[in-house]
C-alpha cells in the first residue's frame, strides 16, 4: 500500500509546487474563501514585521495567532511554501495511518458482533469486508491532498492546514489508543484555535471503549479513566499556554487570539454565517446572539456523546463537520478535513438520499463564490447580498450532507440488528420512518 | 474740619491701591497687533492673511486672573482650567497647493485640526482632552465633539511645542484632524467675536463672509502659546494669536482681470483703526521675481518699504502703517490697489523647496494602496523630513508592504515609529524620518484592506466615502538667503510663526491632500432578513440533528387514518378512483 501512497503524494506536491510558480498564486492568496483573518499568510508576515519594529504584534488588531507560530515562522519564513506542503502531506499521511488501524478496529468488532449473534440473519450484504475495505485508506489520503479545498488553502498558505494537521495527528494517536499523545494533540489544536475542545467527549468515548471500560455514570473506572484524560488534557494545555506567555512575556496574546475568537470583532466576509448576521444586527442584541451562535457550536456536543457513544469515530466526523460549519471565521481548509473522511463511510452509500443535489449545490457554490465576490468588489454590479445568499447556500449544503450521512448511518445500525428486510405484521414490505 | 477729613478719608480710599489693582495698570499689560499680507501667487491668484497678536503679561496658570481686558475670557479660562500649554485650531475649507502657490506661510490641513500640549500637573491627559474638544465645539460651533480615541494619535516627534517649553513628554502631547468638517458662516462668526475689536474697526472690518468664502482657500485658526515675556525669559506671558488665510483665485478661475484691490477681494476698505490696536500694518508683498525690476505697481504709496528674508528668501514688502497719521490724510479709507506693469512670463514658475502629493492607488473595494510623493526640488542640499501619517482603524494598514524609493533606490528611514490600530479604539499611527536626497522624488507606498463595518458605523452617505486625514510633513529647508535672528516684537507677525534656531534653515510643516476612499457596504435594508435567513439556516440544523437524535427507527404501523383520509377517499368514491 505503500507505494500508491508515495503516487498519490508526489502528484499533490507537484500539483502545489506548479501552483506556487503561477501567477494563480497571488489571485488565490487573496481569496476570502481561503484566507480569514485568523490564518492568512498576510497577517504572519505581518506580526513577524511587527515584531521586527519593535511593536508587539498583538498591540493591533492584524494578528490572530498563536505565539508557537510567531516562534514556528520566525524560524522557517523562508521556507513557508515547503512547510506548507510538508504539513500537508503529513496530514494526509497521518489520515492514512489512522484509517488503517480503524478499519482494523472495525472489522475486529464486526467479527465480535457477529460471534455474539447480535445482528440479524439476513445482513450479509450490509457488513463490510476487507476487500473492499482495502482501498479506504487510500481514498481519504487522495481526497484530502486533492481536494481542490486543500490545494488552494495550501497555495493560499493558511495555517488552516496546521490546524488539520495537528487535528490528523489527534485522531491518529486517539486511533492508536496512546491517551497521552492524544491529550497533548487535542491541546494543541484547542489552543490554536479554541473549537477542538468539543473532541475530546468523541476521544474519551473511543479510548474507554478500547480499554473496554463500560460507560455507566455509577461505574468507578469510567470516572478514573476520565479524570487521568481530562487531567492530562488540561496539563498539556496549561503547560502551552505558559509556554506562550514566555515567548513574549506578556499575556495579550488572550484577548488577541481567543477574545478575538469568541467576540467576533472583525466583519471581513468568509464562507461562514457570522459576518453578515453581525454586520446587520441591531447594536442592542450584538452580544446576546454573539453568545448563542458560540453555544451552538459546543451544544451538540452531549446529544451526540449520548446518541452516538458506541461509534465514537463516526461522532467524531459529525463534531468535526459541526465545527466546520458554525466556527466564527471558516475556511475552506476547515471543510476539506472533514470531506477526507467521507470515505470511511462509502458504505452508507445505498442509504444516502438526497447526495446527488447536495454534492450539486457544493460545487455549483464553489464556482459561484469567486465570481459573486468579484461582481459585489470589483464590478460594482452586485452587493453583499449575492455573496451572502451563496454562503446561506454552502451551509445549507454542508448541513444537509452531514445530516444525510447520520440518517445513513442510524439507518443501516437499525438494519444491522433488525435485518434488511422487514415485514410488517401482515407480511407486507414495510417502510422505515423516524418516530 | 470733621467734614474735610471724611472728604480726604473718601479720597484716599478712592486712590488706595486695591489688592491687585495696581498690578492691573502696570505689569498685566497685554498688547494687540493685528496685520494684513497680501501676497500674489504665481498663478495670478491673490492670499490675503490676517494675524491678531493678542500678548497677554499675566500667568493664566498660576493667578487668579479675574479681569480679562483683550484676551478673550472664554480661552483664558479655558487655559487656566484644563491645563493646557499650547493649544492650536485650525478650520480650513480647501486645499493650499504648494506646487503652484509657494510654501505656504502657515498651513492646515482641510477640515478641523486640533492639537494640545497640556501641562505635565495634568493627570487624566485623555479625560481633559475630552472636555477641551467638547467645550472649544461649543466656542466654535464646530463638531469638534467628534474628537474621540478613535481619531486622537500622539504624535512622538512631529509636533514639539512651539511656545516656551521645560520638558516634551510626548504623552502631554495630543493631535486629531477631522477632514470631514465643514466650515461656514457659523464658524466665522464666534472667531470674530474673540477680536478685542469684533469685526467693528481696524482690519477685522474686511473679514465679510460672502466674500470670505467665495474663495479657493479659507483657513481660519486660533494659536495659544506661552512666550518669552522679554529677552531674559525669567516670566511668562500668553500670546493670543488669531490667523486667517484666504486664497482669492479670481484669475485663475477666469473672472477677472490680475489686477485686485481690496475693494475687489472683500467687497470694504479699511477706514479707521482698531482703538485698542498698538499696532496696525498691511504688507503687500512686492518681492521682484528673478531679480528683476518690480512687476508690481501698488498704490496709494506705501508708508514704508520692509525688507525681511522670510522663508528662506530675500523678500520686500510694501507696508501701510494705519496708525501713521499721514495715510488717511488724502480719503476717508484705504483702498489697496496693485497693477501689473506688465504681464509675467508664465513658464517661470517659481517651484518651492519642499512640496508633496498623496493619492490612492488600487481598484475595487477590497485592498487599495496610499502612495505619498515627496518632491526635493534643491538642487544640491538634502535634509531630512519627518511624515506623520494617521490612517482610520477600518483601512488596515500593512507595514511589512512599506516602500520608500528615492531615485530607483530603496530608502531606508533612519527612525520609525509605528502604532498599530486597535479596531473601533484608536487609529493607526505611522511616524517616519526620510532623508531627502538633493533633487530628487520620494515615493512612499503602503498597502491597506478595507474592512466591513456594522451597518450602524456608515455615516449616512455611506457612498460618499471616508476621509483619511491629510498627513504632515515636518521640516528644516535649508535657506537660500541666511535669516538674522530678530526681535519677535519688532518684526512682522508672519516672520515671527514658528520659532528658528538658525538663520540656515526654516520650519516648514506641510499638509499632503485628505484621500476619499471607499468601502464595502452591505445592504442597509436587510437587517430584518439577515437576522431571519441566517437564524433559517441555524435552525435547519438544529431541527435535522434534533430529529436523528431523538427519534429512533420504526416499523411504519398502516394507520386507520384520520379525518382528511376518511374525507379524501369519500372523494374518491364519488370520483371512481380506488380508496386509499
Amino acid at each position: 500500500m505503500a507505494a500508491p501512497l508515495v503516487l498519490v503524494v508526489l502528484a499533490a506536491v507537484t500539483v502545489r509546487a506548479a501552483l506556487y510558480r503561477s501567477s494563480l498564486a497571488v489571485f488565490i492568496a487573496e481569496r476570502v474563501e481561503v484566507a480569514s483573518p485568523l490564518n492568512a499568510w498576510k497577517r504572519v508576515v505581518e506580526g513577524l514585521a511587527l515584531l521586527d519594529l519593535g511593536v508587539s504584534p498583538y498591540s493591533g488588531a492584524i494578528f490572530h495567532e498563536t505565539p508557537l507560530i510567531i516562534y514556528l515562522f520566525h524560524f522557517l519564513i523562508e521556507y513557508a511554501e515547503l512547510v506548507f506542503m510538508i504539513t500537508d502531506v503529513l496530514t494526509a499521511v497521518a489520515l492514512y495511518l489512522a484509517i488503517q488501524d480503524f478499519n482494523k478496529v472495525v472489522f475486529k468488532k464486526q467479527k465480535l458482533l457477529i460471534e455474539l449473534d447480535k445482528y440479524a440473519p439476513d445482513v450479509a450484504e450490509l457488513i463490510q469486508t476487507p476487500m473492499e475495505m482495502h482501498y479506504i485508506p487510500l481514498k481519504v489520503a487522495l481526497f484530502y491532498l486533492l481536494n481542490p479545498y486543500t490545494v488552494m488553502s495550501c497555495v493560499a498558505k493558511s495555517t488552516c492546514a496546521i490546524n488539520n494537521s495537528v487535528i490528523a495527528f489527534f485522531i491518529l494517536a486517539t486511533i492508536k489508543g496512546s491517551a497521552f499523545l492524544s491529550a497533548v494533540f487535542l491541546a494543541l489544536a484547542t489552543y490554536q484555535s479554541l473549537y477542538p475542545l468539543t473532541l475530546f467527549a468523541p476521544a474519551l468515548l473511543y479510548l474507554l471503549q478500547r480499554q473496554f471500560i463500560p460507560i455507566k455514570l455509577k461505574s468507578k473506572s469510567f470516572w478514573l479513566y476520565t479524570t487521568q484524560y481530562a487531567s492530562l488534557y488540561l496539563c498539556s494545555l496549561v503547560v502551552i499556554i505558559c509556554l506562550s506567555f514566555f515567548l513574549l512575556n506578556s499575556w495579550d496574546f488572550i484577548p488577541s487570539v481567543y477574545g478575538f475568537i469568541l467576540s467576533v470583532p472583525d466583519l471581513t466576509p468568509n464562507i461562514g454565517l457570522f459576518w453578515y448576521f453581525f454586520a446587520e444586527m441591531f447594536e442592542h442584541f450584538s452580544l446576546f446572539f454573539v453568545c448563542v451562535f458560540q453555544i451552538n457550536v459546543f451544544f451538540y456536543t452531549i446529544p451526540l456523546a449520548i446518541k452516538l457513544k458506541e461509534h465514537p469515530v463516526f461522532f467524531m466526523f459529525v463534531q468535526l463537520a459541526i465545527i466546520s460549519i458554525f466556527k466564527s471565521y471558516p475556511t475552506l481548509g476547515d471543510v476539506a478535513l472533514y470531506m477526507a473522511l467521507l470515505p470511511v463511510w462509502s458504505h452508507l452509500y445505498r442509504f444516502l438520499r438526497n447526495i446527488f443535489i447536495l454534492s450539486c449545490v457544493l460545487i455549483f457554490c464553489s464556482f459561484l463564490f469567486p465570481v459573486l465576490w468579484h461582481l459585489w468588489i470589483y464590478a460594482g454590479s452586485a452587493n453583499s447580498n449575492f455573496y451572502y445568499a451563496i454562503t446561506l447556500t454552502f451551509n445549507i449544503g454542508q448541513i444537509l450532507l452531514i445530516s444525510d450521512y447520520f440518517y445513513a448511518f442510524l439507518r443501516r445500525e437499525y438494519y444491522l440488528t433488525h435485518g434488511l428486510h422487514l415485514t410488517r405484521q401482515d407480511g407486507t414490505e414495510a417502510m422505515l420512518v423516524l418516530k | 474740619g470733621g467734614m474735610a477729613a471724611a472728604v480726604l478719608l473718601l479720597l484716599l480710599l478712592a486712590t488706595a491701591p486695591g489688592p491687585g489693582r495696581a498690578d492691573a495698570g502696570q505689569e498685566r499689560r497685554d498688547t494687540l497687533r493685528e496685520e494684513l499680507l497680501l501676497s500674489p501667487l504665481p498663478t495670478g491668484d491673490v492670499a490675503a492673511t490676517f494675524q491678531f497678536r493678542t500678548r497677554w503679561d499675566a500667568d493664566l496658570q498660576r493667578g487668579s486672573v479675574s479681569h480679562y481686558r483683550l484676551f478673550p475670557k472664554a480661552l483664558g479660562r479655558l487655559v487656566a482650567a484644563l491645563g493646557v500649554r499650547e493649544l492650536h485650531l485650525a478650520l480650513t475649507q480647501g486645499f493650499w497647493r504648494t506646487r503652484y502657490w509657494g510654501q505656504p506661510p502657515l498651513q492646515a490641513p482641510a477640515g478641523a485640526e486640533l492639537w494640545v500640549w497640556f501641562q505635565p500637573t495634568v493627570t487624566d491627559v485623555d479625560k481633559a482632552w475630552k472636555e477641551l474638544s467638547n467645550i472649544l465645539s461649543g466656542i466654535f460651533c464646530a463638531s469638534l465633539n467628534f474628537i474621540d480615541s478613535t481619531n486622537t494619535v500622539i504624535p512622538t516627534a512631529s509636533f514639539k511645542p512651539l511656545g516656551l517649553a521645560n520638558g516634551t513628554d510626548h504623552h502631554l502631547l495630543r493631535y486629531a484632524v477631522l477632514p470631514r468638517e465643514v466650515v461656514c458662516t457659523e464658524n466665522l462668526t464666534p472667531w470674530k467675536k474673540l477680536l478685542p475689536c469684533g469685526s467693528k474697526a481696524g482690519l477685522a472690518v474686511l473679514l465679510k463672509a460672502e466674500r470670505l468664502f467665495h474663495s479657493s482657500y479659507h483657513s481660519q485658526a486660533v494659536h495659544i502659546r506661552p512666550v518669552c515675556r522679554d529677552a531674559s525669559c525669567l516670566v511668562v506671558s500668553w500670546e493670543l494669536r488669531q490667523t486667517l488665510t484666504v486664497v482669492f483665485d479670481f484669475f485663475s478661475s477666469g473672472q477677472g482681470k490680475k489686477d485686485w484691490s481690496l475693494f475687489k477681494m472683500f467687497s470694504r476698505t479699511l477706514t479707521d483703526t482698531c482703538p485698542l490696536a498698538s499696532q496696525s500694518k498691511v504688507y503687500v508683498d512686492i518681492s521682484p521675481k528673478n531679480k528683476e525690476k518690480e512687476l508690481l505697481e501698488v498704490s496709494p504709496h506705501p508708508t514704508s518699504v520692509h525688507e525681511a528674508v522670510v522663508q528662506g528668501d530675500k523678500k520686500t514688502y510694501a507696508v501701510y502703517d494705519l496708525l501713521s497719521p499721514s495715510l488717511f490724510n488724502t480719503s476717508r479709507s484705504l483702498n489697496v490697489q496693485l497693477k501689473w506693469k506688465r504681464p509675467q512670463d508664465s513658464s517661470e514658475m517659481p517651484v518651492p523647496t519642499l512640496h508633496a502629493q498623496r493619492y490612492v492607488g488600487g481598484y475595487g473595494l477590497q485592498t487599495g494602496e496610499i502612495c505619498t510623493l515627496i518632491y526635493n526640488t534643491h538642487p544640491y542640499r538634502a535634509f531630512p523630513v519627518i511624515l506623520l501619517e494617521t490612517v482610520p482603524w477600518y483601512l488596515r494598514l500593512y507595514v511589512h508592504t512599506l516602500t520608500i524609493i528615492t531615485k530607483g533606490k530603496e530608502n531606508k528611514p533612519s527612525y520609525i515609529h509605528y502604532q498599530p490600530a486597535q479596531d473601533r479604539r484608536r487609529p493607526h499611527l505611522l511616524e517616519m524620518l526620510i532623508q531627502l536626497p538633493a533633487n530628487s522624488v520620494t515615493k512612499i507606498t503602503i498597502q491597506f484592506e478595507r474592512a466591513l463595518l456594522k451597518w450602524t458605523e456608515y455615516p449616512p452617505d455611506p457612498n460618499h466615502g471616508f476621509y483619511v486625514g491629510s498627513s504632515v510633513l515636518s521640516a528644516l529647508v535649508p535657506s537660500v538667503t541666511a535669516m538674522k535672528d530678530m526681535d519677535v516684537e519688532q518684526s512682522p507677525l508672519f516672520t515671527s510663526l514658528f520659532p528658528s534656531s538658525d538663520g540656515s534653515s526654516y520650519f516648514v510643516r506641510l499638509y499632503t491632500e485628505p484621500l476619499l476612499v471607499n468601502l464595502p457596504t452591505p445592504d442597509f435594508s436587510m437587517p430584518y432578513n439577515v437576522i431571519c435567513l441566517t437564524c433559517t439556516v441555524v435552525a435547519v440544523c438544529y431541527g435535522s440533528f434534533y430529529n436523528l437524535l431523538t427519534r429512533t427507527f420504526h416499523v411504519e404501523e398502516p394507520s386507520r387514518g384520520g379525518l382528511a383520509k376518511r374525507l379524501a377517499n369519500v372523494i374518491r368514491k364519488f370520483r371512481g378512483v380506488p380508496p386509499l
